[in-house]
């Protein structure tokens, strides 16, 4: 084989293919499957910014933060912040509160996320039982920090009169919102990719998932790297907490814990560090949460854990494992 | 500029593996360090490096101490390393791996130019992904990247493992060049006859610590002298 | 000494803050009247041996595991269904919790093999998806579980409240103090087999992994065959403790037998009594209860004496007492990893030696 052919391993990503054709016949109904699939999109996209700061800091430190969820909350309660002194009315102001509570949701993120890492994290570099527990007492901190600041009753988080309301085609409605969240989840992933590909930084962080040591002896700073992908990393749980936020119509302190399941789902079906591999787990667990959810709601929750053990027999390391690390 | 190490020990884990290391690396030559499997020679510039961290004993490039800096520091400080495992890294391009050498942002096509001399494959597969270049070819791209800006002291651990005899006169040749160019170099080599070629100085190592220095070719004639220091596998290596 | 497998606490003031809440375990139904005391005194039996036979996962065996108490769980589910189904009797707890201790062990089997061959964290991310899919099928089976609302289920005759078997010492022993003894002693004989467990030649082998795993794989240890094993034994332990509570309350719901706070309660535990010391868990239970029951109240006195000032209510509120435990538990994972035992074990061993 020459050198620079790479043998696109294209299979992973047709696994959402797979499970929408094996779930279309079930549900029956086409306007049903198409607004569950728009649904399953649009909560992929949620998923996946919120899970993706996870996977790469996870990918460049071996840190795993169990309180990620945490994160998503103080996300979406920056933005009932915001929300409480925004104008709105009309459509400019209402997409201006809107960017507005997004960047308010990143900053405050990504502000708690440098005192976290520094205070919790860099303590425990490399340990990872000390990490677990370090970063489980972390979350409870946050939460119990939200309940005392906010109240213990879940705040109103409506979106915005903009964004409410569908589009209809025939008899196939489809939620503005959800195109909105769908439309901002994969602009953040392309912009994702374009950071990892093309930026001074971003090949820096490639390459440190690779071999930390080496890119100390190129002579740059792994852990000033690692703080800055843990604060980006906090500020994309924030600013994917404000979208799920605006999509339950509310921010309550235990959110985080709840989606942090599906988060941890979606980032060990992708493949741990795996950017892409994080894209596809996140439409993966919303397109079967969304299908059983409708089948056997009961039983969404289930069918997403044996979907990460179906994906893992197949693939014990994820859909897009890692390179030799 | 001189490299210095005085009475350096390194522990691992447990173990003590540098007991007590002392030698120079005088500035603008190539000194090679020479020595048995297991000797401890990758331990010695892995410490340079400041991958371990020296217990006791100070390391200095010129006046600069280098042992307690971190491995960024070391480097910033003018120290290019080529690790044994080569550690490219194999996600990125050919490119994209030399870029990140090149610390000041930009690459200086007449520096790439010079390089691309030694090692042309480099230029052929530019844009490839490392990780899909042959074992040689990850050894010549490791290399490049010590060499992609100028720096003082070039830290250079079995660089032929693996290379065609061809691939080989043009390490040689290049490492001769980097010299004159005034860089001091600092060679672990188990080849003997390109440590005879390009070394001026040698070390030889031995459970941990530096049990002969001198002139390379002063060795080089010794037979007695190299079966004694080395053993007899190193003939078996020309 | 047989008893205790050769392995007592080191040193007198561990030995004696071991005995001391032993011995008030034993004397609560004789020192203390009214109903308060003997529901704390069972909640710290029953959180010393779950918390004990989780040490042996994170302090001996080095891993984190957040299904530990779904196993407590399906323990008391178990017990309460089957008594709840075939009506009160001894012959349907029985087998009430023979049920759950094969379920437990068939769970623990299948997490075990599934997601112990990679590292350690990826065992905790699964098992706190697995344990949180169960906690939420468990309240949406309504038919099955009794749903949210859990189930209240009878206990035989011979453990109600209003079964008398006459004074002693001025007490009136009653089938809740015959239950609370049941609890106790099946408490006290879990820990003596997990202590057992940690000093056999396999507890020895957990120690060697977790000190270094790959030392271990190559003296030839199957490394994911002992972790298994060491999380099915623990989780029957646990799942005997979840049925021996079950009896004591009578009932079972999400709230009292799956729900991820009594997982942080027992991770809080374990840490803060001292991980890798069994006795810690013992010790950590007893400081851990009697704080959550009472400390409560004096945290809420001082909101109630900081309510002019901003926030600070708020934060003392006695609902936030998590808060506290949570900065709390940063700290000493932080700055005393060892836990009031190991640090006091610690402490005995310097003396020894200087
Ligand atoms: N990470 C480590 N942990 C424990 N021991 C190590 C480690 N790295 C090296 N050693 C030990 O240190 C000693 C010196 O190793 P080192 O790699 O420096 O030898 P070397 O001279 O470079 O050998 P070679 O010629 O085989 O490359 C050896 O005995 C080795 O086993
Ligand atoms: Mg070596």
């Amino acid at each position: 084989m020459t050198p620079g052919a790479r043998r696109p391993d294209l299979l992973p990503a047709l696994t959402p293919l797979i499970v929408a054709a094996i779930a279309a016949p079930f549900i029956g109904s086409l306007p049903t499957f198409v607004t569950l699939t728009v649904a399953s999109l649009a909560m992929g996209a949620m998923l996946f910014v919120m899970a993706s700061g996870l996977t790469l800091a996870f990918g460049l430190m071996d840190v795993l933060n169990f309180g990620h969820g945490a994160f998503i909350a103080v996300g979406a309660f920056a933005a009932t912040v915001v929300y409480q002194f925004a104008p709105h009315g009309s459509l400019a102001t209402d997409l201006a509160s809107f960017v507005a509570a997004l960047a308010a949701a990143a900053v405050v993120c990504g502000f708690v996320g440098y005192v976290y890492e520094r205070l919790l994290i860099a303590p425990v570099y490399g340990r990872h039982l000390e990490q677990i527990l370090i970063t489980i007492g972390g979350s409870i901190v946050i939460e119990q920090l939200l309940l005392a600041l906010f109240g213990t009753e879940p705040l109103d988080l409506s979106p915005p009169a903009a964004f409410r309301g569908a589009l209809v085609f025939g008899q196939i409605a489809v939620e503005k919102y959800r195109l909105v969240a769908l439309g901002l989840g994969v602009l953040l992933y392309v912009l994702l990719l374009l950071v990892l590909s093309r930026t001074r930084i971003g090949l820096l962080i490639r390459a440190g998932v690779e071999n930390r040591e080496m890119v100390e002896a190129l002579g740059y700073r792994i852990d000033r790297l690692f703080t800055a992908v843990f604060m980006a990393a906090s500020a994309l749980a924030g600013v994917g907490g404000v979208l799920w936020g605006l999509y339950q119509s509310q921010a309550r302190a235990g959110m985080g814990a709840d989606l942090l399941v599906l988060v941890f789902i979606v980032i060990i079906i992708g493949g741990l560090g795996s950017v892409t591999g994080c894209f596809l787990g996140a439409t993966l667990v919303a397109l079967i949460a969304n299908y059983a959810g409708f089948l056997a709601p009961k039983l969404a929750l289930v069918c997403n854990i044996l979907l990460m053990v179906a994906v893992l027999l197949w693939r014990p390391r994820g859909l897009y494992p890692l390179g030799a690390k | 500029m001189n490299l210095t190490l005085d009475g350096v020990h390194t522990h691992i884990g447990r173990y003590h593996i540098l007991q007590g290391v002392d030698f120079q690396a005088p500035a603008g030559l190539t000194t090679m360090l020479l020595g048995r499997n297991g000797a401890g020679k990758t331990t010695t510039l892995r410490t340079i490096m400041g991958l371990w961290r020296a217990s006791r004993g100070a390391i200095r490039l010129g006046e600069r101490r280098l042992d307690g800096a971190r491995a960024s520091d070391v480097a910033r400080a003018g120290v290019a390393y080529v690790p044994e495992t080569m550690a490219i890294f194999s996600d990125l391009s050919v490119r994209e791996n030399l870029l990140l050498a090149a610390r000041a942002g930009a690459m200086d096509e007449a520096r790439l130019d010079w390089i691309f001399g030694f090692f042309p494959a480099l230029k052929t597969f530019w844009a490839s992904r490392a990780g899909s270049l042959s074992g040689g070819q990850k050894q010549m791209l490791s290399i490049a990247r010590a060499l992609i800006e100028p720096r003082p002291l070039l830290l250079i651990d079995e660089p032929t493992k693996g290379l065609a005899p061809a691939i080989i006169d043009g390490l040689i040749a290049c490492l001769k060049d980097v010299k004159e160019r005034g860089a001091t170099i600092l060679l672990v080599e188990q080849n003997f006859r390109v440590a005879r070629e390009v070394g001026d100085r040698v070390a030889v190592m031995d459970n941990g610590r530096i049990v002969h220095a001198g002139e390379m070719a002063a060795l080089a004639e010794d037979a007695e002298l190299q079966g004694r220091l080395l053993g007899l596998s190193l003939d078996s290596h020309q | 000494m047989r008893l205790l497998s050769g392995d007592p606490p080191r040193g007198w003031p561990a030995r004696a803050l071991v005995v001391l809440v032993a011995l008030a375990l034993a004397a609560t139904p004789l020192l203390f009247h009214g109903a308060k005391p003997l529901e704390v005194a069972e909640k710290i039996c029953v959180m010393a041996a779950l918390a004990a036979s989780y040490d042996v996962l994170l302090g001996y065996t080095g891993i984190v595991s957040f299904a530990h108490v779904m196993f407590f769980g399906v323990g008391a589910y178990g017990v309460g269904l089957a008594s709840y189904a075939l009506g009160p009797g001894w012959g349907a707890m029985a087998l009430g919790l023979a049920g759950g201790l094969a379920l437990s062990a068939a769970l623990a089997l299948a997490i075990g093999l599934f997601s112990l061959r990679v590292q350690a964290i990826f065992f905790a991310m699964v098992t706190l998806a697995v344990a949180y899919a169960f906690n939420v099928l468990a309240s949406q089976l309504p038919d099955l579980t009794g749903g949210e609302d859990g189930r209240s289920f009878r206990v035989p005759e011979l453990l109600r409240p209003g079964h008398h078997f006459g004074h002693w010492l001025g007490t009136a022993v009653t089938g809740r103090t015959l239950t609370y003894y049941l609890v106790l002693a099946g408490a006290a004989a879990l820990f003596l087999v997990l202590l057992r467990i940690v000093n056999s030649p396999f507890g020895r082998v957990l120690q060697a992994i977790r000190e270094n795993p790959l030392r271990a794989e190559a003296l030839g240890y199957r490394i994911v065959f002992h972790r298994t094993l060491a999380v099915i034994v623990t989780a029957l332990v646990a799942a005997f403790v979840g049925g021996l509570d079950a009896m004591w309350l009578r009932y079972v719901g999400p709230d009292t037998a799956l729900s991820f706070s009594i997982q942080i309660d027992v991770l809080v535990i374990v840490v803060i009594g001292g991980r890798g010391t069994l006795y810690g868990a013992v010790v950590g239970a007893a400081v851990f209860v009697i704080a959550e029951n009472y400390l409560r109240a004096l945290i809420g006195a001082a909101a109630t004496a900081t309510a002019d000032l901003p926030l600070l209510p708020n934060l003392l509120h006695p609902d936030r007492w998590l808060l506290w435990l949570g900065v709390l538990f940063i700290l000493a994972v932080r700055f005393a990893p060892r836990g009031i035992v190991g640090e006091l074990q610690r402490r005995h061993d310097e003396g020894r030696r200087s």
